[in-house]
């Protein structure tokens, strides 16, 4: 029998899947009809998969809940000339062919409801073997040969926080998964949990067997109410098949295992913070040392691992050290889950191996700029992070190289910007949001913050002074070498790169009042020129503010005092008659 | 806590069963606020000092846990929340533009309900579909690909169906 899946992860859901499933269980299909998460290729959705007899695949995309009947009668007769604008093209299809998924495999493909799914494509054989066949030690032993460094942005190696915690001295220990995902624009770990989050149970369990925890705990987002009830699920299910609880497949292994959602607040990102979260307070930094292995949750040792880090640990189990650490760099093993978006042609989730050079991923992968404009920059690390330039290109996908350029590796934000980005802007945009999510403990990101916020807020307005560059960096060096916590540390982050890279942007808006990229509202002007206007009142009809006035055939005019400097007349004119300076 | 609704009317027994629940389990304030919300759409004053009567977590420590998380509200929302992506995605791709358009359409700003008690809009950081970005979330529907045209077509139709409600 033919199987039919339906992508319904969060972006698939919003863009329709929902209603395409219900449409196809009402036609005739005579097929199974099921869902599975993320494919990955977000800027398709909603995607529909066709399986037939043999597994041979056949992908539809972008379809609506009107080609559900064309799709069932495709399905029942495989005449496949009712669908044609619906296949995939070659071109869509390298999206998927140039990577390599590890943390990713199964998403898109199983059914992230079904454990039985997730069993048949082989899941929870690793933890079966890790419980059964290895010691704790051998456990952690493996994850070191893999080289697998933390996946939450800071890179730290994962067998020596698990070492770390295993050694630390008392009964009572926690494993916390940190899926609280806060860089804004990027939702690696959303997809593996809607996706597949029995894959990330199961890379739980066994680093709760590795450092001896008997309570394994998820924290949520929660803004990805999806996630959650999945996870739920899937937690439901484990508890029923006797994966979690007491005595794991008669191992004498027990674990407990449970999800707290949190509240909405980035610095809960932060591993202290989430762990005063956790406890019911507000998620405000703790002093480090001690370590989370030594004192965390409750005041007993702890470890705290990215979701992505997670999803790695059955693959390395099962296929062993050696085998992950083949791929990748020196520095860098295995590979790394990406969001990419902005001005991206084909965005979506995309898993490469480390090493891979950035222009590769997108261009190759990503297929370039979605706007006739070129590509600038490519913002890595989200809050945290910074810029890297268009002719800095050929940059390879490791955390030290990537940290040369003053950005990071970070979770996996990968914001793609071309000509038309103002990089004074992008750095406003990140400081006016760790300027709101900072907690407030320490006085350097929280006054500092502000006082950056300010000075880009200037300079964005044309109100720039001479000396202000070199205020921003003195004022970001402090706050880095003051700041409480990774958040004021790296909040400076976005500023200092875009100075390194773009200072003549910083001197334009600040010497000329002048805005290159043509985004700082209040440094521009629309005009229509007469010269070349018609008089069609198109631009008029468009303006959502009325500034547009004119008589029909004689020229128009733009009331500038109440031009929104939306662009929309910009883009309507047929005739080149709308200039923006 | 100036701006927070006072109204003491609330029905307080609805909490009862969350906090015979919750109320002994250390850590668990977030989880009472949270279910709280769900009851009550928001978190009136009433509501918070009773959880620290049933607690015993002193008024000052909810009331800051509360104020602290974005997610908790002091004022009741309109029919239709509407929650704009302002993540990097959506940033990169014109979401400022429809937030004055929602401001010049509706008059209302981040955190502000109308008049007619319809509309409430909030910035959000990212709705994870940045495929779609610009991107608005309208209670449980979520919008893509928006323009400001298409953001003023989406109100008014909202505006439309409440009428229609109303009118029923
Ligand atoms: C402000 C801030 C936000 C953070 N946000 C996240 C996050 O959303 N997800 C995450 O896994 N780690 C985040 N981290 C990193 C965590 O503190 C921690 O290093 C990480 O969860 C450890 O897991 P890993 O070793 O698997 O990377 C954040 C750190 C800071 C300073
Ligand atoms: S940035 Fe708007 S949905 Fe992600």
């Amino acid at each position: 029998m033919k199987t039919v899946k339906v992508g319904q992860g969060s972006c698939g859901i919003s863009a329709g899947a929902a209603k395409v499933y219900s449409a196809l269980e009402k036609t005739n299909l005579n097929a199974k009809l099921t869902v599975t998460g993320c494919i990955g290729m977000c800027y398709l959705e909603p995607i529909v998969d066709v399986y037939d007899e043999n597994g041979e695949l056949t992908r539809l995309v972008r379809v609506s809940e009107n080609d559900a009947q064309a799709i069932a009668d495709f399905v029942n007769t495989g005449d496949a000339s009712k669908v044609k604008k619906l296949l995939v093209c070659e071109e869509d299809s390298l999206f998927l062919k140039k990577q390599t998924r590890i943390a990713l495999r199964g998403c898109g493909i199983i059914n992230p409801d079904e454990i039985d799914d997730y069993v048949e494509n082989g899941g929870y054989t690793a933890l079966k073997k890790a419980l059964t066949e290895m010691t704790p030690e051998s456990v952690i032993e493996e994850i070191k040969i893999a080289g697998l460094a933390g996946r939450g942005g800071a890179g730290f190696p994962t067998w020596f926080k698990w070492n770390a915690a295993r050694a630390s001295e008392g009964e009572e220990k926690y494993l916390i998964c940190n899926a609280d995902e806060g860089d804004p624009g990027a939702f690696m770990d959303r997809a593996v949990i809607e996706s597949n989050p029995h894959n990330l149970i199961e890379g739980m369990l066994i680093g709760a067997y590795a450092i001896g925890a008997k309570e394994a705990i998820v924290y949520v987002r929660a803004e990805y109410p999806l996630a959650i009830i999945r996870l739920e699920r899937a937690i439901e299910q484990v508890k029923e098949n006797g994966i979690v609880g007491e005595n794991i497949f008669g191992s004498g292994f027990s674990c407990s295992f449970r999800i707290k959602a949190g509240a909405g607040a980035f610095v809960c990102g932060e591993e202290t913070a989430l762990i005063e979260s956790l406890e019911g307070s507000r998620g405000m930094p703790r002093l480090k040392p001690p370590f989370p292995a030594q004192s965390g949750y409750w005041r007993k040792p702890s470890n705290i691992n990215n979701v992505e880090t997670f999803a790695n640990v059955s693959w390395i189990i099962e296929n062993g050290g050696e085998e992950f650490a083949k791929l990748g760099t020196p520095d860098s093993k295995g590979t790394k889950v990406f969001a990419i978006t902005g001005k991206i042609k084909r965005g979506g989730l995309v898993e490469i191996p480390m090493g891979m050079k950035i222009s590769d991923v997108i261009f190759d992968i990503g297929g370039g700029m979605k706007t006739d404009k070129n590509f600038k920059c490519v913002q890595l690390g989200g809050p945290s992070g910074g810029c890297i330039p268009a002719d800095m290109h050929d940059t390879e996908i490791d955390y030290k190289k990537l940290s040369a350029t003053g950005a990071i590796m970070g979770s996996g934000g990968m914001v793609v910007m071309d000509e038309s980005t103002c990089m004074v802007g992008m750095a406003r945009f990140f400081l006016d949001f760790t300027a709101k999510e900072s907690c407030g403990k320490c006085t350097h990101c929280r006054i500092g913050t502000k006082r950056l916020l300010e000075i880009l807020d200037r300079i964005c307005k044309g109100e720039g002074r001479e000396g202000d560059i070199e205020l921003l960096e003195e004022t970001c060096n402090e706050i880095k070498a003051g700041a409480l916590c990774g958040l004021g540390q790296t909040a400076p982050n976005p500023v200092l790169t875009t100075i390194k890279y773009y200072r003549d942007e910083y001197e334009a808006h600040i010497k000329e009042k002048r805005c290159p990229a043509g985004e700082c509202i209040d440094l521009l002007k629309y005009s229509i020129n007469p010269e070349k206007c018609i008089g069609c009142s198109l631009c008029s009809r468009k303006c959502p503010v009325g500034a547009i006035t004119g008589e029909i055939k004689k020229t128009f005019t733009i009331d500038n005092e109440k031009c929104i400097k939306c662009g929309q007349c910009l883009d309507a004119c047929r005739f080149g008659a709308v200039e923006k300076r | 806590m100036s701006n927070c609704c006072s109204c003491g009317n609330n029905d307080l027994t609805l909490l009862n069963e969350t906090l015979e629940h919750y109320a002994s389990v250390p850590g668990s304030l977030i989880t009472i606020l949270q279910k709280a919300q769900g009851i009550y759409g928001y978190l009136p004053a009433d509501v918070l000092n009773y959880i620290s009567d049933k607690t015993g977590i002193p008024a000052a420590k909810v009331f800051g846990v509360a104020t602290f998380y974005t997610q908790f509200r002091f004022k009741p929302v309109g029919k239709y929340l509407i929650m704009l992506c302002q993540g990097t995605a959506c940033h990169v791709n014109g979401s400022l533009m429809l937030e004055k358009t929602i401001f010049d359409t509706l008059g209302i700003k981040d955190g502000e309900t109308t008049a007619d008690g319809l509309f409430t809009l909030k910035n959000v950081a990212c709705l994870g579909c940045c495929s779609l970005s610009p991107v608005m979330m309208v209670n449980d529907e979520t919008y893509g690909n928006l323009t400001p045209e298409k953001v003023r077509q989406i109100l008014a139709h909202l505006r439309e169906e409440a009428e229609k409600e109303a009118q029923e």
